[in-house]
């Protein structure tokens, strides 16, 4: 099980969860990131917010290098992601099994769930704990049982992603998520590929996960969820952290004029 | 139909016709998934070699073909080891085929990785698994329900092009309906019986194509 299931207030903690240093990326000329520095601690839940083109999804993309940074480092509980430059100048990871094994202790949610249709619900959730981390049949089918319960459609588990709707495939791409225990989660837009009332059984799962003190960075245009769950909120415009803290701060009292104009329009 | 005691020729001819197909399958289709991931790859010098091979092969005729490699491999052994070796016309007729069906098998292959979401290899990369895993447990699966219709519509006429490996005296269905033909001055007979034999198979081997389909699009039903 985690170790992370407390919340930092409770329980201090000195290493970070996950800790990104000074990331970049550029998309030939374009420079998307401008160097973005964060720290997660354990029970940390963190809101991404900002407009289109802030550079919030490439941010989380880079974090477990689905888009390769141009600079930056990225430690997951005090082992660095080795990088190395590639003929594009971009970052990849000089070795592919470490890089496997940090994605693997990384949940990654996306905005298309991207469950894979070809396989049952079961098999979807099953699939990576006994793969990747050569668990047995029995005990991942036991455990993606029990997160189909968390997610309330222990129903569904002989159903392919096709017969689900946008938000029960959403639940169980967290749970699929989840199956693998992961350290810390990205959320990807999670709820925004959903129909307006599908939004809120996705949002209440993930608050449960939050209360349960998961580490968690969430990229969201939910302000409504971002300042009530989350503990602290980034703000990014033009690939720069404009405002960061807490979000009785980021909501009230924000020292940036961006940041104000941006929650004007979106509040 | 009287078939002059020339029966069980026909049937060992379609025997060798199906062996040659069924290799010439097996063998293609391996070409052709190299041949797609070639195409794909961003090194430039694969998709070059690629692009160079579907080109090439896709515009000689495929009789052309088994001859070019029939008389060429001859040749070349002649030359190499200053004596005649007779290569078998039945490996060299494997080969011609399994280049030609590699070559559209190719592009099949191709337009079906591309139809693939984006976010499917990510999701199972995000979640831990290798590039191996990826591509056998993810992509291969639906790459073959996206691929069934046009590579069982090549393996249709693969099976037809086998006739053209008679030119180089093996003896296929083809062959023997023409040996029979001549021997007892009944071309129409034969021909006719091996036109019926053709058709009978494509009509099994079309039913076999469309029962792997449903059987492929089975997780895809009754999706909304």
């Amino acid at each position: 099980m985690n170790s992370n299931n407390h919340h930092t207030d409770t329980q201090p903690t000195t290493s970070a969860t996950l800790e990104v240093k000074d990331l970049h990326k550029r998309y030939g000329q374009i420079e998307v990131l401008k160097g973005i520095s964060l720290t997660a601690r354990d029970g940390d839940v963190i809101s991404i917010i900002g407009s289109s083109g802030s550079g919030k999804s490439t941010f989380l993309r880079c974090l477990n290098l689905l888009e390769n940074p141009s600079k930056g480092s990225i430690t997951l509980r005090g082992e660095s992601l080795d990088l190395v430059s590639n003929s594009k100048g971009e970052l990849e990871a000089r070795k592919r099994h470490q890089l496997e094994r940090m994605r693997a202790r990384i949940g990654f949610v996306f905005q298309n769930f991207n469950l894979w249709p070809h396989m049952t619900i079961l098999d979807n959730i099953m699939l990576a704990p006994t793969l990747v981390k050569g668990a047995s049949k029995k005990d991942s089918k036991e455990r993606a049982m029990q997160l189909l319960e968390k997610v309330g459609l222990a129903d569904k588990a002989k159903y392919y992603p096709g017969n689900l709707s946008g938000g029960q495939q959403q639940r169980i791409a967290i749970a699929r998520t989840l199956a693998m225990d992961p350290e810390v989660l990205l959320f990807d837009e999670p709820t925004s590929a959903l129909d307006p009332e599908l939004v809120n059984e996705v949002l209440g799962v993930m608050q449960g996960l939050a209360e349960e003190g998961r580490t968690m960075l969430i990229v969201t245009h939910e302000m409504r969820f971002a300042r009530d769950v989350s503990s602290q909120v980034m703000f990014l415009h033009q690939g720069k952290v404009e405002e960061f803290g807490p979000p009785s701060q980021v909501f009230t009292n924000p020292t940036s004029e961006r940041c104000r104009e941006f929650l004007s329009s979106h509040l | 139909m009287d078939l002059h005691g020339f029966g069980h020729l026909l049937l060992a001819g379609t025997w060798i016709t199906l062996k040659l197909a069924f290799t010439s399958l097996f063998f293609g289709l391996i070409l052709g998934l190299i041949g797609a991931a070639a195409k794909l790859s961003p090194i430039r010098a694969l998709r070059w070699i690629a692009t160079t091979y579907t080109t090439l092969i896709r515009g000689i005729p495929e009789l052309l073909l088994v001859l070019i490699i029939y008389f060429g491999t001859t040749e070349i052994l002649l030359r190499l080891f200053d004596k005649y070796i007779e290569i078998s016309a039945f490996a060299a007729g494997v080969t011609a085929l399994s280049i030609a069906f590699g070559a559209y098998a190719t592009e099949v292959f191709r337009s079906a990785l591309q139809e693939i979401p984006k976010g499917q290899r990510e999701s199972a990369m995000a979640m831990g698994l290798n590039r191996w895993q990826t591509f056998t447990r993810i992509l291969m699966p639906q790459l073959w329900r996206i691929a069934i219709p046009g590579l069982g519509n090549l393996f249709l006429v693969l099976l037809k092009d086998t006739a053209l490996v008679s030119v180089i005296g093996l003896d296929d269905l083809m062959r023997q309906a023409y040996v029979a033909a001549g021997f007892t001055k009944l071309p129409f007979t034969f021909y006719l019986a091996a036109a019926f034999i053709y058709l009978l198979l494509t009509i099994i081997f079309m039913q076999a194509i469309r029962f792997m389909e449903i059987r492929a699009n089975r997780p895809w039903q009754g999706a909304r």
